[in-house]
């Protein structure tokens, strides 16, 4: 017989340690806009995906909102026929019945007092059949101006708090069209909920490399000495798209590239390398830091626009041996568009760690390639004793973090060609995910919607960072949307980009090749 | 997928190892955006009459496949090396892709107690190695561990469990183990887990008066070992379960009170568990069975009410332990030796 000291049981749970997957409490998902493209795409087949991995709560409970006129079985069959077209498994039908066998769906305008009383029963009856309060997510999937439409109405319904659960609340992209209506927005959001019910979702931020960002820079002591203005040159950051604006023309002759990419994902993905080690990696430590290094980047006064930013739009061009139409060609796409489908801006950080290094951003439709990376470029080495002619010769040391498609991160270092002469070639070192690890990343909203019902909002945006991300661009924004005389330079569809954004790096630096 | 292979009757552990690298030159060469997996060597000692069944097992691991595994067939009255290597790799649409590599080697008992001297050349270096040996071979084993990192084996098979968990036991004093009976309880420790987290529930830790857990009747290692949680967790005083006939039980001391623990066999056709019933002083329980598509849970209310749903997860089925088992081999989980040590301590005498 063994004699164990006796067990305290203060407010942790004893059998949580060790396990990998922690618990999540009996919750109901409402997702606003069921029926939208964002939820048949993407959320629904990720939560088949944590319902076969057995990572949804013990009791899970699903409500479809939207405005098509349909059945609880109409919403169920379209449900199922998503999650088999767009999950990353096949389906268990077992499972997949599991799920579904008690989804219900509510229809009707997301003003309509009627469809929250709806809400409302359902909500209730889930749980008297549970026998207690399960915690509540609400996900705004919809067209952003009903977002403040549907907060209100929530707290007006008293959907808003729960007496013995928690209530969330998550809002997708875009959170606001500028720096004044990102903080109506969170003004009128903040009057229903309080911040830490609030879940700003950049689903970038669920991307396994950008978690690793932090992984790299903060476990290990190898690139700390390097990470500031002593070491790096500068930093180029890139969101390529082959593919052109498709369907959305009615979404992206209002957003454009700077708003639809840069203002988001690519400052966060700034934030993320440039912030100082947090203190500790929770949401708000996490959080405070990125909000620090987004506010030392400096906005640009309307005089500096010209020649801090570049914005273009694609013409006509060949991608993949197809020739396609140019922007202003695209159906649903005004003729004299001046909505740019490629940006590119040089910021600065004005900090200690990164004073005088330059960042620059791009962004664009319809270039050359499909590709998001970040590449750090560090200076060269003062002094080469080596002889450089005979061979392509020496180039500073590049560290690139590869979102997509082949998530990784390389490290270029110059080594001797094999033979009887010194001669110097630049050779990548590379972490591939898929060659290093055994398993499969899962998809970014896999892990955002479990968080979210767990309440961890680390990966997640706080009020205050996103009116910093406004901050940074609402001056571009202005300046452009003043601007509506010159022209707007093209490039060719299939191309790398616009002439002009070669005049952004100036003659001694030059733009990675896509 | 494709694959390009290599064999040769009689050969040596160097030109094994020789084949393999022009075999990944060659196809490095081919496609300069291949690359091969660096996370695991996987090195399998089996009985040469089961080596289908075996790759079959592999096979299936799903996508959790080692970088390089090494299959040692034994073969009765063979005394020399015959070998096949083999790259695999499947490209995807841009080109790219992650190369697997595999080593077969027919061999005999008489190279078992050396074997490390015919292994060691042909793993990769700075990389893990994880060692499974299903059909015994201990002396294998023994002679791999210098260049081990970590021992995949199964209590719940071919040993009695008492001797299972002890060999488990005299093994992670000398290497990380990853036990198969262990992971057949993961899904249900992390449901007794999350069930429990709830405050409610968590309040009714404290007081647990019975555990019934039912295993099929070759998994009582599993059993053990999910017990042996529940007791390490909960600081119980831990005694030999008693009985027979496929029942066993006992009552533990808790800080304030006694629990009844009961080891229960029965028929089902997959290893492992087949249900557990955690009972408070309430009258209170919480009953999770295996069912389709995830668990079906029964939570019975003191005042005789009584809740029916379903937890939600897929069945992972024995390849899929499999797979899970040499993911693993990254992972270090700090209960399993505690939950060992408790289940050794209940083991029916």
């Amino acid at each position: 017989m063994s004699t164990a000291a006796p067990l305290q049981i203060t407010g942790s749970n004893p059998l949580v340690e060790g396990l990998e997957r922690l618990p999540v409490h009996p919750t109901a998902l409402v997702i606003f806009g069921a029926s939208g493209d964002l939820a048949h795409r993407k959320l629904l087949p990720a939560l088949y995906n944590l319902a076969h991995e057995g990572q949804l709560p013990e009791r899970f409970e699903m409500i479809g909102v939207g405005r098509r006129d349909q059945e609880h079985e109409d919403f169920r069959d379209a449900v199922i026929d998503s999650i088999q077209r767009y999950s990353r498994r096949r389906p268990d039908p077992n499972v997949l019945g599991g799920l579904l066998c008690d989804c219900r769906y509510v229809q009707g305008n997301f003003d309509d007092d009627a469809v929250y009383a709806d809400l409302h029963r359902t909500l209730q009856e889930f749980d008297e059949q549970a026998g207690r309060q399960l915690d509540r997510v609400f996900y705004l999937s919809t067209a952003p101006e009903y977002f403040p439409v549907i907060a209100s109405k929530l707290g007006a319904a008293g959907l808003d708090r729960a007496a013995d659960a928690r209530t969330r609340i998550v809002i997708e992209k875009p959170f606001g069209y500028d720096l004044a209506s990102a903080r109506l927005l969170n003004a009128k959001l903040l009057a229903v909920f309080q911040e830490s019910q609030i879940f700003r979702i950049d689903h970038y931020l669920g991307k396994e490399t950008v978690q690793n960002l932090m992984a790299l820079r903060f476990a290990n002591v190898l690139f700390e000495p390097v990470w500031n203005r002593n070491y790096v040159d500068h930093v180029q950051i890139t969101a390529a798209e082959d593919i052109g604006i498709g369907s959305r023309a009615g979404y992206y002759e209002r957003s454009g590239a700077l708003r639809d990419l840069v203002q988001n994902h690519m400052l966060q993905l700034l934030a993320l390398l440039t912030m100082e080690p947090p203190t500790a990696f929770t949401a708000d430590r996490l959080r405070d830091e990125k909000l620090k290094v987004l506010e030392a980047i400096v906005p640009c006064a309307p005089e500096e626009v010209p020649e801090m930013s570049v914005r273009a739009q694609y013409g006509p061009g060949v991608v993949g041996g197809e020739p396609v139409p140019g922007y202003r060609e695209e159906p649903g796409v005004s003729p004299d568009s001046r909505t740019e489908t490629y940006a590119a801006l040089r910021l600065h950080v004005s900090n200690w760690r990164w004073a005088g290094v330059p960042f620059y951003l791009r962004t664009g439709k319809r270039l050359a390639r499909k590709l998001t990376e970040i590449a750090v470029i560090l200076k060269p080495v003062p002094h080469l004793a080596l002889q450089s002619s005979g061979s392509v010769g020496i180039q500073a040391n590049q560290i690139v973090f590869t979102l997509q498609p082949d998530e990784g991160v390389s490290v270029s270092i110059a080594a001797k060609i094999p033979g009887s002469r010194m001669r110097i070639v630049p050779v990548n070192m590379e972490f591939r995910y898929g060659t290093s690890f055994l398993s499969e990343s899962p998809e970014a909203y896999e892990r955002l919607i479990l968080d979210a019902m767990r309440g961890d909002a680390t990966l997640f945006t706080r009020n205050d960072e996103i009116e910093a991300l406004w901050g940074i661009i609402d001056p571009i924004l202005e300046a452009w949307a003043l601007d509506t005389t010159s022209s707007i330079p093209a490039y060719p569809a299939g191309s790398a980009g616009p002439e002009a954004a070669r005049e952004l790096t100036g003659d001694s630096r030059m733009w990675r090749r896509l | 997928m494709s694959e390009d292979i290599w064999s040769e009757a009689n050969t040596t552990p160097d030109a094994i190892e020789a084949a393999m690298r022009e075999l990944l030159r060659i196809r490095h060469a081919a496609n300069e955006r291949l690359a091969p997996a660096r996370v695991l060597n996987l090195v399998v000692i089996i009985d040469r009459e089961w080596r289908g069944e075996i790759a079959n097992r592999l096979e299936r691991a799903g996508r959790y496949h080692a970088s390089r595994t090494v299959l040692c067939s034994v073969q009765e009255g063979r005394r020399t090396l015959d070998a096949m290597a083999s790259v695999a790799s499947d490209e995807d649409a841009s080109g790219g892709g992650v190369i697997h590599e595999g080593v077969e080697i027919d061999l005999g008992p008489g190279h078992l107690p050396d074997l490390q001297t015919i292994v060691d050349p042909v793993l990769i270096g700075e990389i893990p190695t994880i060692v499974w040996s299903p059909h015994g071979h201990e002396e294998a084993v023994r002679a791999l561990l210098p260049l081990t990192d970590v021992i995949l084996l199964d209590s719940d098979e071919p040993l009695e469990p008492a001797e299972a968990l002890a060999r488990a036991d005299a093994l992670r004093e000398e290497v990380y183990v990853i036990d198969l009976a262990w992971l057949r309880t993961t899904p249900w420790r992390e449901r007794l887990a999350a069930s429990y987290d709830l405050p409610s529930r968590l309040r009714a830790l404290r007081c647990v008066e019975a555990v019934e857990v039912g295993h099929q009747e070759r998994s009582c290692a599993s059993g053990l070992l999910l017990c042996g949680w529940l007791a390490s967790r909960l600081h119980w005083d831990r005694v030999h379960l008693s009985g027979g006939l496929g029942m066993y039980s006992a009552a533990m001391s808790r800080a304030d009170g006694e629990v009844e623990v009961s080891l229960r066999s029965f028929e089902q056709e997959a290893p492992g568990l087949v249900g557990v019933t955690v009972t408070g002083g309430d009258g209170s329980s919480l009953a999770l069975r295996r069912g389709l598509g995830g668990l079906d849970a029964t939570e019975q209310l003191a005042d005789g009410a009584e809740r029916r749903w379903k937890i939600l997860g897929a069945s992972r089925g024995e390849s899929g332990i499999l797979g899970e088992g040499v993911r693993q081999a990254l992972l270090r989980d700090p209960t399993y030796l505690p939950a060992l040590k408790a289940a050794r301590e209940m083991c029916p005498i």
